[in-house]
């Protein structure tokens, strides 16, 4: 598992892509955070955790909806185009370790780009004070969100061999999970009650408001483990469909 | 009493079904340790499904596949640590440098954190791979790339090397440094290898197993298979003037199945009689004609191959 990480990370930090990603996301939140700071200061009143951080990590949820896709399409399907699958299925490192090195490889990546932008509340803790609690929470929610979109991504890229219909299909699944609960007049209030429980981007409200609810971990633990345990049935799916 | 040797490898019985496609069916042979046999097979003959059934990849659907008479999907951890695999096509990593690619098989291998880079080094040199190890894979000539392929297989040592068409896209030159490449390995290691390229086989191996239509349809010595045909013998005869009369007088010769004249060249196949040649010497100059060269010519592997395949499409 470590051998599959340490080559992920490899190819991620040898590869340009990783760095336009990281500088068009470190941007962006950048500009976001100046932008929702801004708003706060003219309209926001005095609850800076209501004002400003739940807008700023709602909007950081957005963007790792756009970020993550191109992340994980590469992972398995770029593998089944070279070939070079075949060869991880025969070194011991099994399956599992193929899916789990490469989840952590994209979590951490993924992670360290969250990471960078804790230097926003760096600099607002130098001219203001900040109660740490509501940015824990709300970047906890962040972390669990990357793991599912990342681990949803992951599977997707495990059952084609184009890195586009990989990230295509991760865009639809994720944007599915987001948009499932929108417009509520077109669902009937018993699907309602199904349907709320399963949106990945209502689960990060509660951490964006500065909370954490049990319910809504586990749910991400849970979305994560699924996705995963997926991605290995369609690595073993080899057994009867044959190395494709 | 001395135990058995246990082979390297064998399969028994072995079917393979994708659905409703059959890629295998009842195939068994072995290898003993030491020994260096070629896999010889048409395009979708089943030689890389058995090739996978072999290196773990998946199993079979029924039969019994055994690495040193261990199940590879029972038993993956010691199975793959004993059989270095080199898929078709040799597939790499563009991005990374042949260094960083052979420092992660030794790490995916499990081999010691000490042995790791004495293994690395041990394999760039075998390959001759030292030049280039700083250069991107992607960035490698063909003939590189395979080298990096087998310096991957062979990264680790291990005792059994399956090889997929090790010398397919390359130019002769290049075919040759990989014959000697593995022509080195003889007798430490057990090599099956699949290969289009008849002479290579010949060149390498004692020993060959010929599938088609995802059965066995061969295996033995290139002599062994050659008298399975019944055709243990050619015998080429070059004659001045008469050569109609030659032919004709040559056909009748006990033991003689077929005659081919190509200008002043006869090509006289006949069975296993040792006394062939001799005969077919008489008959010559019984008929008048006057002998210029006459020799004994083994069958070639290639003809081998592509008669077994007939005689099973045959079937």
């Amino acid at each position: 598992m470590l051998s599959v990480l340490q080559k992920e990370l490899l190819l991620y930090f040898t590869s340009p892509v990783f760095y336009a990603l990281a500088a068009v996301f470190l941007v962006i939140t950048g500009y976001l955070f100046y932008t929702n700071l801004h708003w706060f200061v003219l309209f926001g009143g005095e609850n800076l955790v209501r004002g400003f951080w739940l807008y700023q990590f709602l909007d950081i949820r957005r963007l790792l909806i756009v970020l993550v896709p191109m992340l994980t399409m590469r992972l398995v399907a770029e593998e089944r185009k070279l070939g070079t699958l075949e060869l991880l299925w025969t070194y011991p490192i099994g399956d599992v370790g193929i899916v789990v090195g490469k989840f952590l490889a994209c979590f951490l990546v993924t992670s360290l780009m969250l990471a960078l932008t804790l230097a926003h509340p760096l600099v607002l803790s130098g001219i203001h004070a900040l109660d740490p609690g509501p940015i824990v929470a709300g970047y906890l929610g962040l972390v669990l969100l990357t793991a599912a979109c990342v681990a949803c991504g992951l599977f997707i890229s495990s059952l084609t061999d184009s890195q586009l219909v990989a990230a295509a299909a991760t865009y639809g699944v994720l944007l599915f999970f987001w948009v499932l609960t929108w417009n509520e007049a077109a669902v009937s209030e018993g699907w309602m009650r199904w349907l709320a429980p399963l949106s990945l981007f209502d689960r990060t409200a509660v951490f964006a408001e500065g909370g954490i609810d049990t319910r809504d971990v586990v749910y991400f633990g849970l979305f994560t483990t699924v996705c995963l345990v997926f991605t290995l049935l369609a690595l073993e799916s080899r057994r009867w469909r044959g190395v494709r | 009493m001395t135990a058995p040797v246990e082979p390297a490898i064998a399969l028994r019985a072995v079917c393979k079904r994708f659905g409703a496609v059959e890629a295998v069916r009842d195939v068994s042979f072995r290898l003993a340790p030491g020994e260096i046999v070629g896999f010889l097979g048409p395009n979708g003959a089943g030689k890389t499904t058995t090739l996978r059934m072999l290196a773990g990849i998946f199993p079979p659907t029924t039969g019994d596949v055994r690495i040193t008479g261990r199940d590879p999907m029972r038993d993956p951890e010691v199975c793959r640590r004993a059989v270095g695999y080199f898929p078709e096509n040799a597939p790499f990593y563009p991005e990374l440098t042949v260094l960083e690619f052979l420092r992660f098989v030794a790490r995916a291998k499990r081999l010691a954190r000490a042995a790791r880079e004495e293994a690395v080094g041990s394999v760039l040199e075998q390959c001759a791979l030292g030049a280039v190890a700083r250069r991107r894979v992607g960035t490698l000539s063909k003939g590189y790339r395979q080298r990096v392929g087998l310096a991957q297989a062979l990264c680790g040592d291990p005792p059994i090397l399956i090889l997929d068409e090790p010398t397919i896209g390359l130019d002769p030159s290049q075919v040759v440094e990989i014959r000697e490449l593995v022509g080195t390995l003889r007798g430490a290691r057990t090599v099956l290898f699949s290969s289009h390229i008849l002479s290579e086989v010949e060149a390498l191996c004692e020993r060959v197993v010929v599938i088609a239509g995802g059965r066995l349809v061969g295996e033995g010595t290139p002599a062994e298979l050659a008298a399975r045909l019944g055709r243990r013998r050619r015998v080429l005869v070059r004659v001045d003037g008469a050569v109609a009369a030659v032919a004709t007088a040559v056909e009748r010769v006990a033991g003689v199945v077929t005659v081919t004249v190509r200008d002043d060249l006869l090509s006289v196949d006949g069975g296993g009689d040792d006394d062939l040649v001799r005969a077919v010497a008489d008959a010559v100059l019984a008929a008048g004609g006057r002998l210029r060269e006459l020799r004994e010519e083994p069958l070639a592997l290639e003809e081998i191959f592509l008669r077994l395949v007939a005689e099973r499409r045959e079937d």
